[in-house]
């Protein structure tokens, strides 16, 4: 040490100097900060094992291998009382990706209407979209969602008097039926050979720029004419043998496709609520890229739609991509208020019977979190990527 | 009316496709409002004892009427009312310069209002001191509990979600991750799970014997959940103040905790205020979760109130009505917001 820094170190002595050192302060920080987290860890899981002992219960996930004995309304796959609580999970989570996936869909398609509604020249349509706005991301979600079910799905006709549109689809208090697909016995293989012949169709398609002259001619009409003629078979082979038509028999409809009002409900709730959201994202997007933009394609000769298409649109993406994200992870976590509707997704069977019927509260509660975090882990590097994708490229 | 004829044809007439759009939406309005007012004014009916005796193509806002002091106190006791009210007010008179521009000391204003108004007002609304009856939390309901736990929430997850920001960005890797990790985890699940491990699971992690009262299980959940976000929010405003600020602090002499706390922390929460009134918003909006956990707040009172077999069939009623003070709470919040954030654009642009 200089003479000049021992000065400004100032008289103090060894152990002073120690503590005043930014780097052990740091260490001692850490310290303390670890010591508290294993503290409070090994309290409450002592807590928790005494509570456990004393109600004579155990911790494991062996209940999952047990028969669960109650019933789910709503399946996309085969289940009944005597499967397993394992399978009643399977159940749940399909339930809840389904809805996820639907509102998603929903939430977009309605945000996009209505960001470009708040973009348009027209004072009234503007207004609309923004008074819309304004109503429904200052009231609450979980409000939105029970008003659906109870205000609106339940006080809907009895099959009877159902509001329909044709003969075909039927609007009542047990929900929505619509026609369904008779799918023939070769359905799956057939959609896989369609989903392969469209697959190398497109990839031939991309290939083509990669040849010149009489090469490039001659591959280019091999992708589309594979996509056709996979198309053509899987119509003409008669895979979708037909609709099975809804009928109203007695007090109710036979046949046909049914969407419980649960999830009706659920889906008008999440959708409508996010797409608000999403609206104002697309809105700030578009508004974001600036004016010269717009001009400078313009003047280089390309159409209004051209602007659009290759201009702004690509721009806007990149920006709308991360808080799209974000409305994304918020339907799925949104997902749970099913609960207050009775919607069998996760969090109202697995949070609600079946922690109710086995009173596994611990193991329980972190399958539920655990999943909806995976859930939510893999969604935002999915949406990561495709960001990346959509990056400008800069060199 | 020239300039009306201008106004019409610039905004509503500028295209034969502008005027389509407008003969449609107008269309619309003929198909919706009408009824609408119809449903809600003309038909309505004010006075009415029971379902009965509304009419049968109108709103029977009787039945908002006669459990409007339901909705915004839930059950408690009639007498001891005007102790909320109180409460309320006391609310509005610590609020006001705590937002007001311009009033010196501003800060002294923010902290009274996150610290010592919370305790007055425990007092004043728990009672059991200064000869005031004690009214048991399960007797809080109606709007008076939103309001309870979105400002007790956010009471509490400012000075968490402030450490957890500086933590996230802390040089200490340990701290660095714990900070992290703590913020993903609840960002991650969604706010009824967080609710509903608050309500089964705490108790099995307390020592035997240890009771905590529902209000304040909701409470904590509350401001674990909002802390996370809050963190998130405060987190983007530290990264908007200059790098130039904190290394101008160090050069000064000034430790960590100063650093931040005289230097970047008032920049950057400035920074912040619009979205921190947001996380508010959301907040506000998210308390009527605790509706499912089993508490009775405004959305849990209409429900309830719903199921009165003498007044079956008001779901339209009730609903509308919760909706409408949510909105007007909610919208008043948002409007502060952006009048904070036009403020803000026009000192950044300066």
């Amino acid at each position: 040490m200089t003479g000049a820094e021992e000065r400004i170190a100032g008289g103090r002595t060894g152990l002073l100097r120690l503590l005043s050192d930014e780097r052990v302060q740091g260490w001692a920080w850490q310290l303390v900060l670890a010591i508290a987290i294993v503290a409070a860890v090994t309290f409450f899981a002592h807590n928790a094992a005494e509570n456990l002992s004393r109600r004579g219960g155990s911790f494991g996930l062996g209940f999952l291998w047990q028969i669960a004995g109650f019933d789910i309304p709503f399946k996309l796959f085969d289940y009944g009382p005597t499967n397993l609580y394992g399978r009643a999970l399977l159940v749940a989570f399909a339930n809840t990706i389904l809805i996820s996936i639907l509102a998603i869909a929903g939430a977009t398609f309605l945000g996009f209407l209505l960001g470009v509604m708040r973009l348009s020249t027209n004072w009234l349509v503007r207004n609309l979209a923004f008074s819309i706005t304004e109503l429904i991301r200052n009231t609450p979600q979980l409000l939105q969602i029970i008003f659906w079910y109870v205000a609106v799905m339940q006080t809907l006709p009895s099959p009877r008097q159902s509001l329909k549109a044709g003969e075909a689809i039927f609007l009542n208090i047990r929900g929505v039926y619509m026609p369904a697909v008779v799918w023939a016995d070769w359905a799956v293989p057939a959609s896989a050979g369609l989903l392969a012949t469209l697959v190398a169709g497109a990839a031939l398609w991309r290939v083509r720029t990669r040849f010149a002259g009489p090469a490039r001619a001659t591959i280019a009409p091999i992708g589309p004419a594979l996509a056709v003629a996979g198309a053509f078979a899987f119509f003409a082979s008669g895979t979708i043998a037909g609709l099975d038509y809804p009928e109203l028999q007695g007090f109710n409809f036979r046949g046909g496709l049914r969407i419980t009002p649960e999830l009706v409900a659920l889906w008008l709730g999440l959708s409508i609520y996010s797409a608000v959201f999403i609206g104002e994202i697309v809105r700030g997007a578009v508004e974001g890229i600036s004016w010269g933009q717009t001009e400078a394609a313009r003047s280089l000769g390309l159409s209004r739609a051209q602007t659009l298409r290759l201009v702004i649109i690509p721009q806007a993406l990149r920006i709308i991509i991360p808080p799209m994200t974000s409305q994304y992870l918020n339907i799925i976590k949104s997902s749970s208020l099913g609960a207050a509707v009775a919607y069998p997704e996760l969090f109202q069977i697995f949070g609600g019977t079946v922690l109710n019927q086995s009173g596994r509260a611990i193991e329980v509660m972190g399958i539920l979190m655990a999943i909806f975090l995976v859930i939510n882990l893999a969604t935002s590097a999915l949406m990561n990527w495709y960001n990346r994708h959509v990056a400008i490229k800069e060199r | 009316m020239t300039s009306t004829l201008t106004w019409l044809r610039v905004n509503l007439f500028s295209s034969w496709t502008n005027g389509l759009l407008t003969v449609l939406v107008l269309g619309l309005f003929w198909l919706v409002i009408p009824p609408l007012l119809d449903w809600a004014i003309f038909n309505a009916t004010l006075n009415a004892a029971t379902k009965a005796q509304c009419a049968a193509d109108g709103a029977c806002w009787a039945f908002i009427k006669q459990r409007f002091a339901l909705f915004f106190y839930g059950r408690y006791p009639a007498a001891e009312r005007w102790r909320v009210d109180l409460s309320a007010v006391l609310l509005v008179v610590f609020l006001v310069p705590a937002m007001m521009d311009g009033v010196r000391h501003r800060w002294v204003a923010v902290v009274a209002l996150v610290g010592v108004y919370p305790i007055i007002a425990a007092l004043l609304m728990a009672g059991g001191v200064f000869g005031l009856p004690w009214v048991d939390t399960e007797y809080w309901g109606g709007l008076m509990l939103n309001t309870v736990l979105s400002f007790v929430a956010i009471a509490g997850s400012l000075p968490l979600g402030i450490v957890l920001a500086l933590g996230r960005r802390s040089r200490l890797p340990l701290v660095r991750y714990a900070c992290i990790g703590f913020i993903e985890l609840w960002r991650g699940v969604p706010l009824l799970t967080v609710l509903f491990m608050a309500m089964v699971m705490m108790p099995l992690f307390l020592p035997g014997g240890v009771t905590v009262d529902k209000l304040v299980r909701a409470l904590i959940a509350l401001t674990l959940f909002t802390a996370a976000y809050m963190a998130e929010v405060i987190r983007g405003g530290l990264q908007g103040v200059p790098r130039g600020q904190e290394e101008a602090a160090r050069s000064l002499g000034l430790g960590y905790w100063r650093t931040q706390g005289l230097v970047v922390l008032p920049q950057a929460i400035r920074l912040v205020v619009p979205g921190i009134v947001n996380t508010v918003v959301d907040l506000y909006k998210d308390t009527t979760l605790v509706t499912i956990v089993g508490l009775f707040d405004l959305l849990g009172v209409v429900n309830q109130s719903l199921k009165d077999s003498a007044w079956l069939g008001m779901a339209k009623e009730g609903y509308a009505f919760a909706a409408a003070l949510f909105f007007v709470i909610c919208w008043g919040m948002s409007l502060y917001s952006r009048k904070v954030e036009r403020r803000l654009a026009r000192a950044t642009a300066r």
